[in-house]
């Protein structure tokens, strides 16, 4: 019993993973760069809906509403300002851009917000008992597993059943291409933006009802594993964050019960070294070779 | 091929421009004037001078290296000219993106195939129908009866164009693994998916056997009268040029060295030193 709760709730948190991996995910796969800001625009949806739902009063729903379009805006006018004059330079200095963003963005949230944990409401309350009360799941998790799944099969079915998707997917390819075919690549890369940063938004309202104190840095650590979640599923590859997430989330739940709170965090990154030794590509991602 | 296309005759401003008979009366589909690009201090084309008729197909032919698809980027801007004017269909194109001038009416195929491979056939020809395809990305999201409707006409018309070279049976086979001619047939097809009034082939023949080829120039020419549209094509197999180009033009060192229909072309003393170099004297 211990272990099928360590196994949910190691499922519950591998789905917010997960989400913020699908963000990661499809910005690689279509910009071919790494938002490292994305961790703190989870962050910024956090407060949003904070203040959203606590300093306006509105509820929970709207609020998480509210953060998704602030967010989506956010992630549109950083691609904008940021990333577009870089589309065509070397990929170090957007990777330098995205980690100027991030630290932006961390401090532009102390400056507004301050140093102080804000304790945060969950989105939903209450827990599910099973097995007479043995086992108990709280209702955010399954409202998080459930986001999870709605949000994954939703960006399949978008990216392979809709032009824009398919326009994406075809930037992902050849931007050159595409713009050839009358794709306007700028447009889409902003559209990928504005779905990942929609995502961070719900990801981050989710996050904190989990461990409810809100600070500028609390979207650091999840982001960092939600990036390496992606890559552990094999970055680009939507159904691979998802993988990768969920069995992150399982990973660093079991380590945290059997092995060390404490270690946990170092296991989960060991973990994560050795599959890249075995399947450079991650689990589901396509390794190329190089032709010659 | 119904009408032969009889010995062009001169428009009279700006160049020594030759149109087929038939499309002289309209505005020329494309009309470049002075057109050049420097890169660095290399004049990689310079003083490119070209009409093309709404029906017209033209050919690009000069040796290795003489800026053919160095043109064929200055059109789809894809490299920004340094000097000189497009004219698409009348309308100056300075300014204009790459996707611009691709819904202003000029699609294109490229030497070395560039499809999507991990798409299927059909959305690579979807792809190319993007802009055919009014319906907004919320409209896609929440799957309006518009999107269904939108969805279903791309698909039929996806297969329909298809069909000019008989691909329908492989719309859902991966583009990355077709035979080589058949890539090189769906980028034709992707490029026409667009809508173009305008089409740019760079070197269709390549690595296609005489049977191929002989197909290729057919379909070329069916394309040609299906579409009532113009194309211009890059190319060294000069069975296909002489076959089926109405007007010629060579370059050599980026610079247009003579201008013509195919016995005139032949015959040109300067096309020949530019191929087979010069007689020596004596």
């Amino acid at each position: 019993m211990e272990f099928l709760a360590y196994l949910v709730s190691g499922i519950s948190l591998g789905s917010v993973y997960a989400i913020i991996a699908l963000g990661y995910t499809m910005v690689y796969g279509i910009a071919k760069m790494l938002n490292f800001a994305h961790g703190d625009v989870i962050m910024i949806g956090g407060y949003i809906s904070y203040i959203a739902a606590v300093n306006l009063g509105l509820p929970t729903l709207v609020a998480v509403v509210c953060a998704m379009a602030v967010c989506t805006v956010l992630g549109v006018v950083i691609e904008g300002l940021a990333y577009r004059p870089l589309r065509s330079a070397p990929s170090l200095a957007v990777l330098i851009t995205a980690i100027g963003v991030s630290y932006f963005l961390q401090n532009s949230a102390l400056l507004i917000w301050g140093a102080n944990p804000k304790s945060y409401t969950p989105v939903v309350e209450g827990t599910l008992k099973l097995f007479g009360g043995q086992l108990s799941i709280s209702n955010v998790s399954i409202l998080t597993v459930a986001a999870c799944i709605v949000i994954m099969i939703g960006l399949t079915l978008f990216t392979s059943k809709t032009k824009m998707g398919k326009a994406m997917r075809a930037c992902s390819e050849d931007k050159g291409a595409a713009q050839l075919m009358g794709i306007n690549v700028n447009r889409t890369i902003s559209l990928t933006f504005a779905i990942g940063s929609a995502l961070a938004a719900i990801a981050g309202a989710l996050l904190c009802s989990f461990s409810p104190a809100l600070m500028p840095t609390t979207g650091s650590m999840p982001g960092i594993k939600a990036f390496t979640a992606a890559v552990f599923g094999g970055i680009g590859s939507i159904p691979g964050a998802f993988l990768g997430g969920i069995l992150l989330g399982i990973i660093e739940s079991l380590a945290r019960g059997y092995i060390s709170t404490q270690l946990s965090n170092s296991i989960v990154f060991a973990v994560l070294i050795i599959i890249l030794l075995v399947r450079p590509a991650g689990l589901l991602g396509k390794y190329v070779p190089e032709k010659v | 091929m119904a009408k032969k296309f009889e010995k062009g005759k001169m428009v009279p401003v700006p160049s020594t421009a030759i149109i087929p008979e038939r499309d002289i009366d309209k505005t020329p589909i494309l009309e470049c004037r002075h057109l050049g690009i420097d890169f660095g201090g290399l004049r990689a084309v310079d003083d490119f001078n070209l009409i093309i008729g709404r029906t017209e197909i033209a050919g690009l032919i000069g040796p290795n290296g003489a800026g053919k698809t160095t043109v064929f980027n200055l059109l789809t801007k894809v490299y920004q000219p340094t000097r000189g004017t497009i004219l698409l269909d009348g309308f100056d194109t300075a300014g204009k993106s790459t996707e611009q001038i691709n819904q202003m009416g000029i699609a294109r195929t490229f030497q070395n195939i560039r499809l999507f491979n991990n798409l299927t056939v059909e959305e690579n020809v979807k792809v190319g129908l993007h802009n055919q395809e009014p319906y907004s990305a919320l409209t896609g999201v929440l799957r309006l009866p518009k999107y269904w409707r939108q969805e279903k006409a791309s698909h039929e018309r996806a297969l329909e164009l298809l069909s000019i070279f008989n691909m329908q049976d492989l719309a859902n086979t991966p583009a990355g693994s077709l035979p080589y001619g058949a890539q090189r047939r769906l980028e034709i097809v992707r490029a026409l998916a667009t809508n173009p009034s305008l089409l740019l082939l760079d070197e269709p023949a390549a690595g296609m056997n005489p049977s191929e080829t002989a197909e290729l120039m057919e379909n070329i020419v069916k394309i040609r009268d299906t579409f009532q549209i113009a194309i211009m094509l890059i190319e060294h197999d000069m069975r296909l040029v002489m076959g089926i180009c109405e007007g010629i033009c060579v370059l050599n060192f980026g610079r247009v060295i003579a201008k013509g229909t195919a016995e005139e072309i032949q015959a040109n003393p300067t096309v020949i030193e530019a191929y087979l170099g010069k007689k020596k004297e004596g």
